[in-house]
This record gives C-alpha cells, sequence and structure tokens, in this order.
C-alpha cells in the first residue's frame, strides 16, 4: 500500500510551490479573521484557539459572526460545526490517497480542510497527493496562525472597528467564500433561498438562529426539488 | 454558556468531524440524498451569513447602511477576479469612505 514510486524531483518542487503558494494565500486572511474576532469580542488566546484547534476558516469566520451579533454560544458553536461537515467528507476522500495510521492519522484529520484536500487531490501520482496534502495542509497551518496572530493585535489596536468597515469586511469573506461554490444553476437558488430566509428571519428569531434555519431550509428544499427531478428522469 | 466553553466546544466537535471522515466506512455516504445535502450546506450557511452580515443591527432589526455598499464593492471585486484579500480590503474601504462621508451610518 506505501510502495508508490517516489516522486520525481521535478514534480516534487511543482508540488511544493504548489503548496507554499496556496499557504501563504490563504494565511495572509488570517489577518482578517485575527481583526474580526477581537471585533466581536473574543480576546487574543480564544481567537487564536480557534486558528490552532478549530482550524477551518469558513467555519471560524461563522462563529465570530454569530458571537458579534450578539447570538448565544450554542448558535455559535452549531454554525461553525454544520459550516465544518464538509471537512468529514474531504476526509472521507483522502483516507484512500493517504493512507494513514496512528498518530499520523490523528495529525491528517487535524490538516483536512478546503485547501489542502484541494491541491492533494488534484495530483496525478499517489505520492504526489500525499505531498501535496501534507506540505499545503502544514503551511497553511503555520501561515494561517501566524497571521491571526498579527491580526488580532492588529484589531485590538484598531478601537471602533465600524470606522473601518470591519462590518462590511466580514460579509465579504463569507461572499467571497461562497463565490467559488455559484457554479451552476442549483447553488445558485439555493444560494437565493438560503439569504432571503436568514434576512426574513432576522427580526422573529434571537442572533445566529436565522442561519441555521435558513441553511436547513434551504438545503431541504434543494435536497427535494432534485429528488423530484431524478426520480422524473427515471420512469 | 461561557465564552471559553463555546470555543473549545467548537474546537472539539469540528476535529471530531474531520477524524469521522478518516474512521468511517466509505459506504456510510453512499446514499445520494444525504451527500447531495451535504455538498449544499456550506453554499446554503455562507448565503445565509452573507445575507445576516449585510442586513442584521441589535435589536435584532433589518437596517440599511454601509455594509451594503461595502458587499457591492466586494462583487464587483470578484467579477473582476481579485484576490481574497483584495476582496476583503476592497469591502472595508469602500464601508469606511461612505461613513466617512456621511452618506449611511
Amino acid at each position: 500500500m506505501t510502495t508508490a514510486p517516489p516522486l520525481a524531483p521535478h514534480r516534487q518542487r511543482a508540488v511544493l510551490r504548489q503548496a507554499l503558494v496556496v499557504g501563504l494565500a490563504t494565511g495572509l486572511y488570517g489577518v482578517s479573521f485575527g481583526a474580526l474576532s477581537v471585533a466581536a469580542g473574543l480576546d487574543f488566546w480564544q481567537t487564536m484557539a480557534l486558528s490552532a484547534l478549530l482550524f477551518s476558516g469558513g467555519s471560524q469566520f461563522a462563529f465570530v459572526g454569530v458571537v458579534a451579533a450578539g447570538g448565544a454560544g450554542s448558535a455559535a458553536v452549531a454554525t461553525a460545526t454544520l459550516l465544518g461537515i464538509r471537512n468529514g467528507l474531504y476526509g472521507l476522500q483522502m483516507a484512500g490517497p493517504l493512507g494513514v495510521r496512528g498518530v499520523r492519522r490523528l495529525a491528517a484529520a487535524q490538516l483536512t480542510i478546503d485547501e489542502s484536500t484541494a491541491v492533494g487531490i488534484v495530483q496525478p501520482e499517489p505520492s504526489g497527493r500525499r505531498l501535496g496534502f501534507w506540505a499545503t495542509g502544514l503551511a497553511v497551518f503555520a501561515c494561517w496562525n501566524l497571521m491571526t496572530a498579527v491580526g488580532a493585535l492588529v484589531g485590538d489596536a484598531l478601537g471602533d472597528t465600524r470606522r473601518f468597515g470591519l462590518d462590511a469586511m466580514a460579509a465579504a469573506a463569507f461572499l467571497a467564500l461562497l463565490w467559488p461554490r455559484l457554479r451552476g444553476g442549483e447553488p445558485w437558488a439555493v444560494a437565493v433561498l438560503a439569504a432571503a430566509v436568514a434576512i426574513l428571519c432576522v427580526p422573529a428569531l434571537p442572533a445566529g438562529l436565522p442561519v441555521i434555519t435558513a441553511a436547513v431550509v434551504a438545503v431541504a428544499v434543494g435536497t427535494v426539488r432534485a429528488g423530484r427531478a431524478s426520480g422524473r428522469t427515471a420512469s | 454558556m461561557t465564552l471559553w466553553a463555546a470555543v473549545l466546544l467548537a474546537c472539539g466537535l469540528a476535529y471530531a468531524t474531520k477524524l469521522a471522515g478518516y474512521l468511517v466506512p466509505p459506504a456510510w455516504l453512499a446514499g445520494r440524498a444525504t451527500a447531495r445535502a451535504l455538498g449544499l450546506l456550506p453554499v446554503a450557511l455562507l448565503a445565509a451569513l452573507v445575507g445576516v452580515q449585510t442586513f442584521a443591527a441589535p435589536g435584532p432589526s433589518l437596517v440599511l447602511d454601509a455594509r451594503v455598499a461595502g458587499v457591492a464593492a466586494a462583487v464587483v471585486a470578484l467579477v473582476l477576479r481579485a484576490p481574497f484579500l483584495v476582496v476583503l480590503v476592497v469591502a472595508a474601504a469602500v464601508a469606511a469612505l461612505v461613513r466617512a462621508a456621511g452618506w449611511a451610518a
């Protein structure tokens, strides 16, 4: 199982370069997470705990977003956890290619995020997939945590963050994370429905719950409609 | 729940979710409806978060303020294929300008 041929030196360099570029690019926006987190009311160490232990950008932004809106801790936990389910799906995909056991499996799980899975899975050869995953995961982890610390310190010094448009930056962060996923009609329909339901629920529900409610409604409608469509084509 | 408890609980659940991917048999997700729903979940959650972060105000209530201008600028930046960090800086800068000029709260 682990007897895959070693990677040619030029391929090794290519994969490592890719990992480094992704690590630096992703790590950079750890600055925005750090700044938003302290603006939301988390302290420096709570912010760092999220980056080191939770280590999944979307979930981290979601957690501090709910806290910033005055939502309960349980709503923040639920939103972050639901958004993190995709990491479990990535683990399902990477378990075979990585073939890890014991401590290495525990480490691989922590590094299983959008970026490490994306760079790993696209490599043509098995040893390339392993190198791509580990190198990208470690590069993002290092840069993300370093830049989170910078952002948290800068955010603390900013004071009134609304004056600097940091609340608009939070909305833009979710939009930028959503953007690459909007390929095709179905994701667009689900996105528009979810955003509309969430906005309509804002005055009616405690902070944090509109997001969860909207996501559940949109996914349910999307799944039922798709099920009907495939049922028609089958019959 | 204290903030620290929420932070650590979210961290624990995130790790458990990641590890579960390596521990469950692949056949566990064979149901097409389940796979489809889980695939749509990030889209729905992120879109809902965009909506709430753009329009929600303490109360809770809905408001139109400088954030809308910031998010509109972010859309333009995304259409122009700007990198993630540029999109965020553009959104913050436009919202800050609109507030500094007194055009919106």
